[in-house]
């Protein structure tokens, strides 16, 4: 039987991805961001998930205006990075989980959640710059993806309560899968920030530290805020941590936190990063 | 009964929602476009020719033109879509954001390296003098 060992939630800024790319982690302005990811790296290569169900969202790279899924599954066997005005990415192709996800499709749109089911996509920033920060720079990551987007980018994007009920069957989905898989569910996006118009650089430290403080034992709290709370307080791409309630959601109501990490800031963004290992 | 639209005081944010998207759609569209290294060379090569096989309003292109973020996100853009142009230009998210607040880049990065901008005072637009 398939089953969700962990969550990890973390921030995915595109120039995370280009100081990594550009060999810059060892500034002063990169070394604190990269130096909160140590020990996930270190726990990664012990615990050697099969599968990673990566919840993250497109930032119009690979779904223009013609297309907006609220909540896409890749399918496909093999995803390449999206080139998002400046070129792909110099990573690793993403290799898909093809039988589990479409497994999870049909398990999760029986449970009432509509999902579209993709099947050739690129994947951006949004996806590749978590790997990277867990994984550091491998000639191929070392497991498989499973690319799950969710629409942050045309309001309204899905609530805080949907995500967290979506979390809760896609774990459904993946007890019911026969194979003996190791798997990890990731929300990504966040914390804290706002790259648009004159209040741009918006950053709402404590906010975010309840957040992280209510996520292992008060998510069910979380899930009640609203949209307009998201985009008050934490600016209005703050609202991407709807993301980390599908993780959360997909975790047994008791977890335990073993790392997190929090630093202001990466470009305009306040960086934040948790791991929680389900406890049953 | 009018949609419920809290955001929209918001102070110094537009949030692009479905009339905002249907606004801008044929701007986002050109911008989607620049993803693609052919595209963005011919514009490059001519920004007015290649704008203008765009359904575009006069208002949207000339904002392209002049690089006028905040007057792209009042006419329909969306940031996500916007950064392709900055893309092409070789700018970052940070320069963006900082010509968006009027600041200069190395005020808005310092202000960022400090913490960021508070949301003290920036909550509603009541609270903006």
């Amino acid at each position: 039987m398939a089953r969700i060992t962990a969550g990890v939630g973390t921030s995915h800024v595109p120039l995370i991805g280009r100081a990594i790319d550009t060999k810059a982690t060892d500034t002063d302005y990169w070394k604190p961001v990269f130096e909160g990811y140590e020990f996930t790296k270190k726990w990664i290569a012990e615990e050697q998930p099969d599968v990673i169900f990566l919840v993250y969202n497109d930032h119009a790279s690979a779904f223009s205006l013609e297309m907006v899924p609220t909540f896409a599954i890749g399918c496909a066997e093999e995803f390449q990075p999206a080139d998002e005005g400046f070129g792909r990415r110099p990573v690793p192709t993403v290799k898909g989980a093809p039988d589990l996800a479409w497994h999870v499709a049909q398990s999760v749109i029986q449970q009432d959640f509509d999902l579209t089911i993709i099947n050739q996509m690129d994947v951006d920033h949004g996806l590749t710059v978590p790997l990277s920060l867990i994984f550091g720079e491998p000639d191929a990551w070392p497991c498989r993806i499973i690319p799950f987007a969710v629409n942050v980018v045309v309001y309204p994007p899905p609530s805080g309560r949907r995500c967290y009920n979506l979390g809760k069957a896609i774990a459904n989905a993946v007890e019911s899968f026969d194979e003996d898989l190791n798997v990890q569910i990731w929300g990504t996006g966040g914390m804290s920030h706002q790259i648009q118009g004159p209040r741009s650089g918006l950053i709402n430290k404590d906010w975010d530290t309840a957040f992280l403080n209510r996520l292992s034992d008060n998510a069910e709290d979380l899930a009640d805020i609203p949209h307009i709370e998201y985009v008050r307080e934490t600016g209005s791409e703050g609202i991407e941590m709807v993301m980390w309630l599908i993780m959360r959601g997909a975790l047994n109501t008791q977890v335990k936190e073993l790392h997190r990490h929090y630093h202001i800031p990466a470009s305009n963004t306040a960086v934040g990063h948790i791991v929680l290992e389900n406890q049953f | 009964m009018a949609l419920e639209k809290p955001y929209k005081d918001v102070p110094g944010t537009t949030i692009f929602d479905a009339g905002m998207a249907r606004q801008g759609y044929h701007l986002n569209q050109f911008c989607a476009s620049l993803m693609k290294e052919e595209n963005r060379e011919r514009f490059k090569t001519d920004e007015r020719a290649y704008l203008d096989e765009w359904a575009m309003t006069k208002e949207q292109k000339q904002a392209v033109l002049d690089r006028d973020y905040n007057r792209m996100l009042s006419l329909g853009g969306n940031i996500y879509f916007l950064a392709k142009i900055f893309s092409t230009d070789g700018k970052s998210f940070v320069f963006a954001a900082a010509k968006m607040t009027g600041m200069k880049e190395e005020d808005y990065q310092a202000m960022m390296v400090s913490g960021g901008r508070s949301p003290e005072g920036n909550r509603y637009l009541k609270e903006q003098k």
